[in-house]
């Protein structure tokens, strides 16, 4: 099985794989903090981006609000920690359950009754609307003025109970984004795989392959709804407060999916690629306003728009396909 | 020889627009049918009734002793219909051995056997070169060839042609007249064309139906259907038979 993972990979594409895992392993002995938290935005990122491939860059279902997934996702885990004292990690099947059950909702609303393409996006959008007013009037989890988790100076990382420092982030971040990788590697060599590419190709072709392509369609949105809620809950553990107008906010949504986009929608590495590249350079770019005395507000959305439209002009396939025809990786091992 | 699909009957309108006028008629197992016609004539409607895209107003179509009309188009496939289009439609950005392997999967859950059956049908198709491809480099017979190949790859008991010959050269035609011809006789595959090219259903098809304005107006052996004279008028042409 671990043989057959790597099949198609040339030897090349192995021997960068296992250095960048490498390089990634040993970050937060070489990083200072500020580059470990860039570092744990920029896997997030690659994270939550490899999820809404599953829907998108798969199975060819534009999803405009996984905003959604994740602050379900956040709320649900923080809410049981807050008012029950349930950990993290028990409040994570719930809150995979939860955006799991909201993403069935969406897809059956859309797939049973024919909402496709750009219908289906608003509607994503719609929910995720529903979904910051909803939270910004419910009291129990602090509507608008927002949900704390206690916070306290934690001598050591408690694993169980998600409460530490940036290293141990990082690591369950990187965990977390090396078992996303592999589970979509997998699934994309799988029948399942194969049938969410027929289906982003062309429907009625797939349907005559005989295909169930709604059932196929509702695997990729319940998917991807539970992987982004994963991400939900980091993100609630990691920074400690969710205030509706942010988590929910269409903004999240579009971060969201700028990374895919920009690495190449559909591809294992885009993901990865996008959210290193755009994170980094945002990154980069603030410091060297900083550094050279400017104070621009709103610098990083000018520049992800830049990124966008120079990848859209340039290499429409995002960069990570144009990469690994330069890097000789594409391909079959013959 | 028993039936292996039953039309009886089928209508289907579209508003004012009588596509298919109770039509009726039975593929023998183990057949090669050819429905051909004038353009607008229903072919296209009655093949899309068959393979499940639209459902009939009225009659009835059972295959394999089963009525199937109404369902939907991946379970009618699922029964053992496979069909191409008349425009294709291959997965563009796929490679032209995964749009067969897709196909394969169908009745093969595990990658590897589904990936071997795939290669069978490639060799078969003369497509076997160019797997690695992406379907949206082939050439327009190569597309169609593709049609078939990836229909072919869901191990279906019949085959529903929809034009494959349309745009190929002669010398094409009769590669694709064989390689059906092959099918037909070697596992028995029963294969219902619409056909506008008369070189190729004069080679291939047992029997014929003739439709016009959504009505069948003959049936029988090619050599017989083509002499009838109300096929002449409608559909041939006078200097088609001499």
């Amino acid at each position: 099985m671990i043989g057959r993972l790597f099949d198609e990979v040339p030897r090349r594409g192995l021997v960068l794989l296992a250095g960048l895992l490498v390089v990634l392993l040993a970050a937060p002995w070489i990083a200072n903090d500020y580059l470990l938290t860039v570092l744990i935005i920029v896997l997030y990122f690659a994270y939550t981006g490899q999820a809404w491939n599953v829907m998108m860059g798969f199975a060819g279902q534009l999803s405009l609000g996984h905003a959604i997934y994740v602050g379900l996702g956040g709320y649900a885990a923080a809410a049981l920690y807050v008012h029950f004292g349930i950990g993290p990690w028990l409040g994570l099947a719930a809150a995979i359950a939860i955006a799991m059950a909201c993403g069935a909702i969406i897809g059956f609303l859309a797939f049973r009754f024919g909402v496709g393409g750009v219908y289906f996006a608003i509607l994503t959008i719609a929910f995720a609307e529903f979904a910051r007013i909803g939270f910004d009037h419910f009291r129990w989890v602090g509507a608008s003025s927002g949900f704390f988790l206690p916070v306290a100076n934690y001598t050591r990382n408690d694993l169980w109970n998600l409460r530490g420092n940036p290293t141990m982030f990082y690591y369950v971040m990187l965990a977390l984004t090396i078992a996303a990788f592999a589970l979509c590697h997998v699934l994309l060599k799988s029948r399942v795989g194969y049938y969410w590419q027929a289906i982003r190709e062309d429907e009625v072709a797939a349907r005559s392959l005989g295909i169930d392509t709604f059932r196929y369609k509702m695997y990729a949105v319940v998917l991807s709804a539970g992987m982004t809620a994963v991400a939900g809950v980091f993100f609630a553990f990691y920074y400690n407060n969710l205030f509706p107008e942010q988590v929910f906010h269409i903004s999240r949504s579009i971060e969201l999916i700028l990374g895919p986009i920009i690495g190449g929608i559909g591809t294992l590495f885009g993901p990865l690629i996008g959210a290193f590249l755009l994170t980094g350079l945002s990154e980069a770019m603030q410091e060297l306003l900083t550094a050279l005395g400017f104070d621009a507000p709103g610098a990083k959305q000018v520049f992800y728009g830049l990124c966008l439209l120079a990848v859209v002009m340039a290499l429409p396939g995002g960069v990570w396909p144009w990469l690994a025809a330069k890097l000789g990786v594409n391909g079959r091992r013959s | 020889m028993t039936a292996l699909l039953a039309v009886d009957g089928v209508g289907k309108r579209f508003r004012g627009l009588l596509a298919v006028d109770n039509v009726s008629f039975r593929v023998a197992q183990g057949a090669i049918f050819a429905v051909i016609g004038p353009n607008g004539a229903g072919k296209t409607t009655l093949f899309n009734i068959i393979a499940g895209t639209f459902a009939p107003d009225r009659g009835s179509i059972a295959f394999a002793g089963e009525r199937i009309d109404g369902l939907a188009p991946d379970e009618i496939c699922r029964r053992g219909i496979g069909r191409t289009f008349q425009l294709v439609r291959p997965f563009p950005g796929l490679s032209v051995e995964d749009n067969v392997l897709i196909g394969a999967m169908l009745r093969r859950h595990d990658p590897t056997a589904a990936r071997r059956r795939a290669h069978e049908v490639l060799l078969r198709l003369d497509l076997f070169g160019k797997r690695h491809q992406p379907a949206s480099a082939l050439t327009l017979p190569d597309r169609k060839r593709l049609e078939v190949a990836r229909a072919l790859a869901t191990d279906p008991k019949l085959l529903l042609l929809d034009e494959v010959m349309a745009g190929l050269r002669p010398a094409e035609t009769d590669r694709m007249v064989s390689v059906l011809t092959e099918l037909n006789r070697g596992s028995g595959l029963t294969i219902l064309l619409i056909e506008h090219v008369m070189r190729a259903v004069m080679a291939l098809a047992g029997r014929v139906l003739v439709l016009h304005h959504g009505a069948a107006i003959a049936e029988g052996p090619p050599e017989a259907v083509v002499r009838e004279p109300a096929v002449v008028q409608s559909y041939l042409g006078a200097e088609a038979v001499e």
